[in-house]
């Protein structure tokens, strides 16, 4: 595996001609100009610096090639079969197609209130303060690795939400990335910043407008809990089978905040997210709750910390994967707790279930604990579908095929109970069940 | 209704070893019949391979159900044509509602030529319905959104079979040592629920230890198998003598097959020590 060596394909598609070109079609403030300028800086120096080895050693890089993908300058399909957008009232919506804007809609009411939700190229004009304050300086770093830096040079969009101190908004807001044209690449951002006592659902997916075209997406997260904030954010990764996907996502959790993270993994040929959860504030709460389903010759990798960092902070992350075919998915999880985080309470788990003899499962938990007085706990299992709950299914009139599906829907079922969101539980079910109507 | 659930001349092999020998046996409708027999016999063999679990390989002869062969049809299809078989441990399945899955079982057994996908039973009739056929069996109404069996205690998991039992009305209920592992109570329970589910259109085969059972749902047959065959039929009363006396009359009346029988705990011992 070569996966830590100078990527020099990577100069081709995003090296200086491009990102020049780039920077004159965005016609963007200077600040913003300069800030891309010290990204592409950085790009050079990290594109010479090796990946983090504990991070990327099990990800196998070299089908990836950053020379076949470009920036998108033409307007592509902005029709999308999505699986979220038509099952409820949004608040808002922003949707985003090969890293070009196409719908920026809000609630009036909530607007009036003072909340933001637009695309982020729209609020780098008209939402400066909150773009300077918290738009990649302490959550997600432009230094952080290669692929931040390349994000922060070269982002093409993305959704800013934001919602002022105290402000609560029931309805959930939806926001698309989707990939159309064949090659595309999108570099959309997402930052969420919920100022003291606010709250909030984001409801996000990622969608390609075909099953053939190939596409990347080197993407970055970033979400912001003021005190006792809460936050429900959702991102399902529901990409076809020739897209890229590379991802950077960072939560902050404020003082007795709470954020309920989950993240859906359907699509994609390679997807590796780094998913950092950052306790920062006293009496802090995060729950992080993941569904994968890998098939075909997919591979989906996750690198996920929780870091406690402050005292009486409670995590609790629970994966569940299901693979079949020749697909591969790896969770690397660590607890991080420091020395002032006493009381900390930190929970992580995967259970992986295995629906053929080859594809492969690495799970790795990890806990480094510097505090004394903490309750830390790890899992990790992995196992096939029982044949005895197979034939006691069948027993009782269902095909193999709908035991199959009734078993793999009940091992999700699990992480379902925990996300009290109607529409989240439907669209993951449906997923699954599409999912599982291919090659059967 | 009349129909014949009739098994003729039955081989059935567990890994390459063949544990039943030519069982011949009709049930029909209306029909209670009591198989019993010492542990090792072949019972719940026999009931296996007429629910069509794939681990019991039929070598030789037939099941059928009004003249249609079974023994190349799957499980479900089984299921379908009316087998119903009451597991002695039934398996759990995390995260499936005993509500959804039995929606789909009902679905699927009283439509047979339901495709996966397609319409499901009315669910306002289902709940009805199994509201109904919970509050018979003395079954708290929040088991119906609990996961299959996860949890449960061993009574309940036995209630939980013969709920199944209750709305999927099959045409031939196999029930496989239903009593084992419970207390008097919940033997009452489970016998009074087979009871009332006993009519005209129903056959069941019970294989037990108990008289319990018995005495609640009076056999009208009683067969005794020893080393994969049944060696004798007789009626209630031989359930009653079989409880009373063991099997050692039985083997003294079936001398080779009693041979037969060490010869194969004999060979299965060596196995082991091997």
């Amino acid at each position: 595996m070569n996966s830590t060596a100078v990527d020099t394909s990577l100069i081709a598609g995003f090296g200086q001609d491009a990102f020049d070109r780039f920077i004159e079609s965005r016609d963007e403030p200077g600040w913003v100009v300069d800030a891309r300028r010290r990204a592409f800086l950085t790009l050079q120096e990290k594109l010479n610096a090796p990946l983090d080895q504990e991070e990327w050693k099990r990800v196998d890089l070299r089908s990836f090639r950053p020379s076949q993908y470009a920036l998108q300058r033409n307007d592509s399909v902005s029709e999308f079969k999505t699986l979220m957008a038509d099952r409820t009232n949004f608040a808002g919506n922003v949707a985003q197609v090969d890293g070009r804007n196409h719908v920026e809609q809000l609630d009036a009411a909530l607007a009036a209130k003072g909340v933001v939700f637009c695309d982020l190229s729209t609020a780098v004009r008209e939402h400066v303060e909150i773009v300077q304050q918290y738009f990649m300086t302490n959550a997600v770093r432009p230094d952080a690795d290669r692929f931040t830096a390349w994000h922060a040079a070269f982002w093409t969009g993305g959704n800013v939400l934001f919602v002022p101190r105290g402000v609560e908004i029931e309805q959930p807001l939806h926001s698309l990335i989707g990939l159309s044209a064949a090659g595309a690449a999108d570099l959309s951002h997402t930052l969420v910043v919920l100022e003291d006592g606010a709250s909030a659902t984001l409801l996000e997916e990622t969608a390609s407008a075909t099953n053939d075209n190939s596409g990347l997406h080197i993407g970055a997260v970033e979400l912001l809990l003021g005190r006792e904030a809460r936050l429900r954010y959702v991102q399902l990764q529901n990409w076809n089978q020739r897209t890229y996907h590379i991802a950077h996502q960072t939560g902050r959790v404020g003082a007795d905040a709470s954020l309920q993270w989950t993240v859906g993994g359907l699509g994609a040929r390679l997807a590796h997210i780094h998913q950092d959860v950052k306790l920062d504030g006293r009496g802090s709460n995060a729950e992080v709750n993941g569904v994968t389903f890998a098939t075909d010759r997919q591979l989906i990798s996750y690198y996920t910390q929780q870091s406690h960092n402050s005292p009486d902070t409670r995590s609790d992350l629970l994966y569940k994967q299901v693979l079949r075919d020749r697909a591969r998915v790896i969770w690397r999880g660590m607890i991080r707790v420091e020395r002032d985080a006493q009381k900390t309470d930190g929970y992580q788990r995967s259970d992986a279930l295995m629906l053929s003899d080859t594809c492969r499962n690495d799970s790795i938990p990890g806990l480094e604990i510097e505090a004394d007085d903490v309750r830390c706990t790890h899992g990790a299992t992995a196992g096939r579908v029982d044949d005895e709950q197979v034939f006691y299914c069948m027993s009782r009139g269902l095909s193999r095929y709908e035991a199959m599906h009734m078993i793999v829907d009940g091992f999700f079922q699990l992480v379902y109970d925990r996300i009290p969101v109607e529409v989240v539980r439907e669209t993951l079910s449906q997923a699954v069940e599409r999912k599982l109507g291919i090659g059967d | 209704m009349s129909s014949l659930l009739k098994i003729e001349n039955l081989h059935v092999g567990v890994d390459g070893t063949q544990i039943l020998k030519g069982v011949n046996l009709e049930i029909r409708p209306g029909e209670v019949h009591a198989l019993m027999g010492p542990n090792g016999s072949g019972k719940s063999t026999l009931a296996y391979a007429l629910a069509g679990h794939p681990k019991y390989e039929i070598t030789d002869g037939s099941i059928q159900i009004d003249g249609v062969n079974l023994v190349e049809l799957d499980a479900n299809e089984r299921a379908r044509m009316g087998i119903f078989l009451a597991l002695q441990y039934p398996v759990t399945i995390p995260g499936v509602k005993v509500a959804d899955f039995l929606r789909h079982a009902v679905s699927n057994v009283r439509n047979p030529a339901r495709k996966e996908g397609e319409g499901l039973v009315a669910m306002r009739e289902f709940r009805k319905e199994i509201k109904q056929e919970m509050e018979a069996l003395g079954m708290d109404l929040a088991f119906a959104r609990r996961y299959l069996n996860d949890g449960f205690s061993g009574g309940e998991k036995k209630r939980m079979e013969i709920l199944q039992l209750a709305m999927l009305k099959p045409k031939f209920a196999i029930l496989d040592e239903t009593d084992s592992g419970l207390d008097t109570d919940a033997v009452n329970v489970v016998s009074e629920g087979i009871n009332r589910l006993t009519g005209p259109d129903m056959g069941v085969l019970i294989i037990t230890h108990h008289e319990r059972l018995l005495e609640f749902n009076r056999p009208q047959f009683t067969h005794v198998m020893l080393a994969g065959r049944i060696v004798e039929t007789g009626d209630a009363q031989l359930a009653h003598d079989l409880h009373a006396d063991g099997y050692t009359v039985v083997r003294e009346r079936h001398p080779d097959v009693a041979a037969e029988e060490e010869a194969a705990k004999a060979a299965k011992e060596e196995a082991v020590a091997v």
